[in-house]
């Protein structure tokens, strides 16, 4: 893996190339391959051009930062003054916000240039990116199998050099399992160490914004860039000052392996994730063997309080004051009924339901309380584990990218396959997806780093030994912005 | 049969703080409708609440001041249910672990009417009818509010008045709420039923919901307690129900009965941290507090010895009691300060809130140099009374109205020649009196108060209009 944002940042610096040029190097290949893949969602070609010329100026007056000039998108879910932001999802038909989330904003003050926004699961909700009133994006590896998700347009924009970065969400696994689908860098950072502020909430006290990249230098350039406390979002809080350092020293790490992230997982991926092993063993790393029961819990707990918060965190769209509005109503119940009805999608109605349920008087304690208490035991279960270990080391997902269609039939065992992301979310930690080989179809695996919370320039810093010794391959896909 | 009422109040209250609970929108009343919120407010996509402390300490100070317990660690909850005014289709409230706890309001009796809870939540926006159409409005849509929630410890009308009244002056006292009924800045739902004397299970309650002037509630109190009885005389049982009050009839009906009762599907909120309030804090809070108006009452009866009649008339009214207490502190006398408020000043402060914001141009100073002067007999009652009428009204200081010359006391020579003057000029009452009318001598205090323009303290030409009569 080599760093995409610094070479372009190199280019532009040197004055090779003007942003504007690269911008519309991005926006050609865009408007050439995107129609297959569909990654994009809503193009925002104009705003692009206008941030690179605030970019070119930025660079030509000495105040450009790495990510200056360098051309990058957003998911669907984030908001952008003006711009579109709809959760690939029919009741949000047409929205523009009118303020824009703090890691646009972040971004957008450091020179980002902003192509458009990418395609996910409705809402955030699935794995697969199916889920899409759009449509699924295809994975530019195959293009016959899913990208994964619920991240899966911003990842497949990244695989296929559509744009140099992405930024996506990651509720229960959503930015590192697409990564991994799609052979790229995925980091979901410390729960609070990026502002969740105009990000449109799917399960609160889960969600993260974080970077998908070609690179783990990458994603550690772009978390410096959008990490902080922001007075916006009371559940943030600050991370260290300064950039993160990337050494890939890993001599005398310890690395955590618990037997329960292998169970169930196909020999393949466990034969991939134990060659990598071995890899840091030999750098010096100590291979510690730990155990977290609690482990299997995690998934249960997610699929309730995910749920739970969503169908609070969704009642507000109801065709009253934005998006999509049923037509041909008799009473304003029947015009929320009737919005809804035809504005949200399979999937989201039946966690909406689910959430529903499990807040009930009745069922409260059975469900959503049973799970907050369970959450607590994954939580200090996994504190209990990074006690004998500086991160641990974990398969992303338990199967590589399915074919298109596949899920659909197979709604369980889609669920099943969040089993290795989800107990990072239960928990609040960080963790980054890199990749790991290829299946015996060439299809990319991805292994997971998981450190304690705020360990995150650990947990970087640890997955840049792989990017360092050519251990971690993105996947080289034809097409695209090539240097 | 004759039956007890039972009735607890849920009050809530807006409070006075700057800006907004979750959001800087500021919080005054009125404005155009939408121009006094933001995407936080209207729950746009996206947006997150941030909590403004101001709201929790106004909410603790609110506690402290009906002797409750703070809760030191509490957190948020959302209570989710589906209305346009409401924009997130969940309102930011406390479900099960509230600020405040456990306290109490006394009533004049010195019968203690108990607090539950105090919580702290946002207010939701207001639907407009018009021409056919619902607009929405969401300026008071994250308007801090408290609940306070009393024990069922109420039992006439009366009492009621009396209740909301002194929560009123309380909150008024420390500077939370300024507790506008007809603006909405103070509303109550009304629980209550019915019980037989002597039973010792409480009757099935119903509640009046959205009451915003304390003589409905007087009122519609009257009227369910009656209907209750009725009902139950009459061999039918109450149904727990929601009820609303029309003003007009003076009747209450059904909004809702329990089976269509919400389920509000509580749990708690989570884009609010766990709210820890250092000990520390409750009691620098604590500390804050103005002397609360119960006390203050006693005190000036009992300590500075103002009659019952007129303390009741000043202790309402803060601002007042602070430019009385400031004019004592500065040696003016206690009577001649409290009188000349009550008689002089109210006089030009004819409201309720007129006595409430006390906007005069006296300031305490040159109130309590009038006062010296009245108390040192320099002048006369009359005299300080016109004198702080018109200080009143051009807000200019006593020096104005009062020269030193005026009060420098008459020369005593002068002084017998003016009654002098003055048994000369009444012959018929020097002669009532003489035949032991003591009454007929005021006509000669009269001509002397005249020619002397009250500068004479009277007790000295009484001993020389004597004195010359004999």
């Amino acid at each position: 893996m080599k760093s995409v944002i610094s070479a372009l940042s190199a280019k532009l610096q040197s004055g090779e190339w003007s942003s504007l040029y690269l911008t519309e190097k991005y926006i050609k290949e865009i408007e050439r391959r995107n129609p297959k893949l569909n990654a994009y969602v809503h193009l925002t070609f104009d705003e692009a051009r206008k941030n690179a010329e605030a970019a070119d100026v930025m660079i030509s007056e000495g105040r450009a930062t790495p990510l200056t000039g360098i051309p990058f998108t957003l998911k669907d879910n984030i908001a952008t003054d003006g711009l579109l932001t709809t959760c690939c999802s029919k009741i949000l038909q047409g929205l523009k916000p009118y303020y824009n989330a703090t890691v646009w904003q972040k971004l957008k003050a450091q020179g980002a240039v902003l192509l458009g926004k990418t395609n996910m699961d409705e809402f955030a909700m699935g794995s697969t990116s199916e889920t899409s009133y759009f449509g699924a994006p295809l994975n530019p590896v195959d293009t016959t199998r899913v990208t994964g998700g619920s991240s899966g347009g911003g990842a497949a924009a990244v695989c296929a050099n559509l744009a140099a970065y992405a930024l996506g969400s990651d509720t229960g696994g959503s930015i590192r399992q697409p990564a991994s689908f799609c052979g790229v860098v995925g980091f979901k950072p410390t729960y609070g160490a990026v502002s969740r502020y105009g990000l449109l909430a799917y399960g609160s006290s889960l969600d993260q914004i974080g970077p998908i990249t070609s690179s783990v230098t990458d994603a550690a350039l772009v978390y410096d860039a959008i990490r902080g406390d922001d007075k916006a979002d009371g559940t943030s809080c600050p991370t260290p000052d300064g950039k993160t350092v990337l050494r890939g020293d890993v001599k005398n790490l310890k690395i955590g392996v618990a037997k329960e992230y292998f169970e169930g997982i196909s020999p393949e991926i466990k034969g991939a994730i134990d060659n990598m092993i071995a890899e840091y063993e030999r750098a010096g790393a100590q291979i510690v063997e730990v155990s977290i029961p609690a482990l299997k819990l995690a998934l249960p707990v997610y699929y309730i309080i995910a749920c739970a918060e969503a169908s609070s965190n969704l009642g507000r769209y109801d065709g009253i004051r934005y998006g999509y509005r049923a037509k041909n109503y008799t009473s304003v119940d029947d015009m929320i009924t009737k919005t809804r009805t035809q504005g949200f999608g399979k999937e989201v109605k039946k966690r909406i339901m689910l959430g529903t349920y499990v807040l009930s008087s009745g069922y409260f304690d059975a469900y959503y309380k049973k799970a907050c208490l369970l959450r607590k035991t994954v939580e200090s279960q996994m504190a209990e584990a990074f006690e004998k270990c500086d991160v641990l080391f974990a398969p992303t997902a338990p199967n590589t990218a399915f074919k298109q269609g596949y899920s659909g039939g197979n709604a369980v065992e889609t669920y099943l396959s969040d089993v290795c992301t989800v107990p990072v979310n239960i928990a609040g930690l960080p963790a980054i997806s890199i990749p790991c080989g290829v299946d015996k179809n060439g299809m990319p695996v991805g292994m997971q780093i998981i450190g304690k919370k705020f360990s995150d320039a650990l947990v970087l810093d640890t997955a840049y030994y792989a990017e360092r010794e050519n251990l971690s391959l993105c996947a080289d896909v034809e097409g695209g912005v090539k240097l | 049969m004759k039956y007890r009422l039972v009735s607890g109040l849920e009050t809530h209250v807006e409070l006075a703080t700057a800006t907004k609970i979750f959001c800087g929108c500021t919080t005054a009343f009125g404005g155009a409708p939408n121009t006094h919120c933001c995407p936080v407010c209207t729950g746009q996509p996206g947006t997150l609440p941030v909590l403004n402390k101001k709201v929790v300490e106004y909410a603790i100070r609110a506690g402290l001041a009906t002797h409750c317990t703070i809760n030191t660690t509490t957190h948020l909850d959302r209570k989710n249910y589906c209305y346009p005014d409401l924009p997130k289709a969940y309102q930011i409230s406390q479900f099960d672990k509230p600020l405040c706890e456990h306290g109490y309001v006394e009533l004049e009796s010195g019968k203690r009417i108990g607090i539950t809870r105090i919580h702290i939540e946002e207010d939701a926006g207001k639907l407009v009818h018009e021409s056919g159409y619902t607009y929405i409005d969401y300026n008071r849509g994250g308007v801090p509010l408290i609940e306070i929630v009393s024990e069922p410890d109420i039992s006439s009308p009366e009492e009621a008045k009396e209740y909301v009244e002194k929560l009123q002056l309380i909150m008024r006292y420390i500077g939370v709420s300024d507790c506008k009924m007809q603006e909405g800045s103070m509303r109550c739902d009304v629980n209550i039923s019915v019980m037989p004397d002597g039973a010792t299970e409480f009757g099935t309650r119903t509640e009046i919901k959205n009451m915003n002037s304390i003589s409905y509630i007087e009122k519609a109190m009257g009227y369910e307690y009656r209907r209750q009885i009725e009902v139950i005389e009459s061999g039918g049982k109450i149904v727990q129900a929601t009820l609303r009050y029309d003003e007009h009839s003076g009747e209450t009906s059904v909004m809702r009965t329990k089976e269509d009762a919400q389920d509000y599907r509580y749990f708690p909120e989570p884009d609010i941290l766990t709210v820890v309030i250092p000990e520390e804090k409750v009691d620098e809070i604590r500390a804050s507090l103005p002397e609360l108006p119960t006390d203050k009452l006693h005190r000036y009866i009992c300590e500075l010895k103002i009659n019952p009649a007129t303390a009741k008339l000043l202790y309402k009214y803060k601002r007042v009691c602070d430019f009385a207490e400031k004019a004592f502190a500065l040696g003016a006398g206690v009577k001649n300060t409290v009188n000349l408020i009550v008689g002089t000043l109210y006089s030009k402060l004819e409201t309720e809130e007129d006595k409430e914001k006390f906007l005069l141009p006296v300031t305490a100073e040159e109130m309590a140099k009038l006062v010296k002067l009245a108390d040192e007999g320099k002048i006369n009652i009359t005299l300080a009374q016109k004198t702080l009428a018109k200080m009143a009204e051009e807000g200019k200081p006593v020096s104005e109205y009062i020269r030193p010359a005026d009060i420098a006391g008459m020369d005593d020579g002068e002084l017998e020649i003016i009654c002098r003057q003055a048994v000369e000029a009444n012959p018929a009452a020097v002669a009532d009196f003489k035949a032991g009318k003591d009454k007929a001598i005021f006509a000669l205090y009269g001509f002397v108060k005249k020619a002397t323009q009250g500068k004479a303290d009277i007790k000295k030409p009484d001993a020389i209009i004597k004195k010359l009569i004999k």
